[in-house]
């Protein structure tokens, strides 16, 4: 159980995500629990491809760890998801502004009308 | 947004081009060494965001126009796309120049091995189009946020007249 | 009071759930059989050429990923300029 730690906080990092974006009122906090959700995310995929002893998948200067690599694909296609997340992050944060520009307050609960 | 105090400026002035070099280091050696277009790109965009923090939007927007980046952003993309397309006979995205004696087309001996700046086909062009892209968009996004977040702060626009 | 409940109850239902299915995934460290990634590691530098395999596998082996990222960046730029533009603009 102590062994698979990693996954333990992966747990806890999503569903303390998750209660913020779903019980939170303030629209800054929203955005912020969001990228905490993709946060675990990530970590969730990297740590699925760990191989114990290994090392990093690079040929350069590789010493005696060349026996053993861990698994690279787990890594690129993290790097993907990242930069997707960035982009949700920065859509996100540009909608906080226009809505607070229009209606003044960034509470949600203010923010119901259909067409503005 | 109004600049730091002059500790904080100089402090900019010295090291801020350390991370632009480090930028450019980390995306033309994304073969051989961990990194590449995507993580040096970010590193050149924190340079940028450095600058405009510490020197402030005015100073900012006399240096640079919001053009150069758009420049950079969609040629990045067009190269990176013809570089796909110069492979057709094969398939897309076909590496047609690794160990063809062209240029970037050594061959690498199998196992471990001091790396050559010389090698891997269009991994490298790529590389540099991914940057060049990752660098324009971030930059960018950086200056249109900032011109929201103060629309009286813009050169060259009539301002007068708002009524937001 | 009521709010409190189902704070509750949603925290339960979803870490029950994470907890239930994260015992489902192989113990760290030890991932069993990768034929792919052996496959990777062992002709990424023959193939693509390059020493680095997680660069090779991001543009080289499954490149048209990249593409699709590229294209959702450059949309997300576009989308914050268009959010950002002054009123009066032709």
């Amino acid at each position: 159980m102590i062994g698979n730690f990693p996954y333990l906080v992966v747990g806890i990092l999503f569903v303390m995500g998750f209660v913020g974006l779903v019980f939170e009122k303030n629209l800054m906090k929203i955005a912020i629990a969001m990228s905490v959700v993709e946060a675990a995310t990530n970590l969730f995929i990297i740590t699925l491809g760990y191989r114990s002893g290994g090392s990093i998948p690079v040929w350069t200067m590789a010493g005696g760890g060349s026996s053993r690599m861990v698994l690279p694909t787990p890594q690129a296609l993290t790097l993907t998801a990242i930069v997707i997340g960035l982009a949700t992050t920065a859509l996100m944060l540009s909608f906080v502004m226009m809505i607070y520009r229009h209606y003044g307050s960034l509470d949600v609960r203010d923010v119901r009308r259909l067409r503005g | 947004m109004n600049p730091l105090s002059v500790v904080a400026r100089t402090v900019c002035n010295l090291f801020a081009w350390f991370l632009a070099v480090f930028g450019i280091y980390v995306i033309i050696h994304g073969h051989l060494t961990p990194g590449g277009g995507f993580q040096g790109g970010a590193v050149v965009a924190t340079f940028m965001a450095f600058l405009l923090v510490a020197h402030g939007g005015k100073k900012m927007q006399s240096w640079v126009k919001k053009d150069i980046f758009t420049l950079m952003e969609c040629g990045g993309l067009t190269l990176f796309i013809s570089a796909g397309l110069l492979g057709m006979s094969n398939t897309f995205f076909y590496n047609f120049l690794a160990k063809a004696g062209g240029l970037f087309g050594s061959a690498v001996p199998i196992g471990p091995n001091p790396g050559a700046l010389n090698t891997s086909g269009t991994i490298a062009l790529m590389n540099l189009s991914v940057g060049l892209e990752v660098v324009g968009g971030l930059s960018m996004i950086l200056l249109y946020m900032f011109s929201g977040a103060h629309p009286e702060e813009s050169l060259g626009r009539e301002e007068a007249g708002h009524d937001r | 009071m009521k709010a409190r409940i189902f704070f509750l109850i949603s925290i339960l239902l979803v870490g029950g759930l994470l907890w239930t299915g994260l015992q489902a995934v192989h113990p760290f460290g030890i991932p069993g059989e990768t034929p792919m990634d052996d496959y990777f590691i062992a002709n990424a530098q023959g193939e693509a050429a390059a020493n680095n395999v997680v660069t090779s596998i991001v543009f080289d082996y499954r490149g048209f990923d990249t593409l699709g990222e590229g294209a959702v960046l450059f949309t997300a730029v576009i989308s914050v300029a268009a959010l950002f533009r002054k009123r009066g603009h032709n």
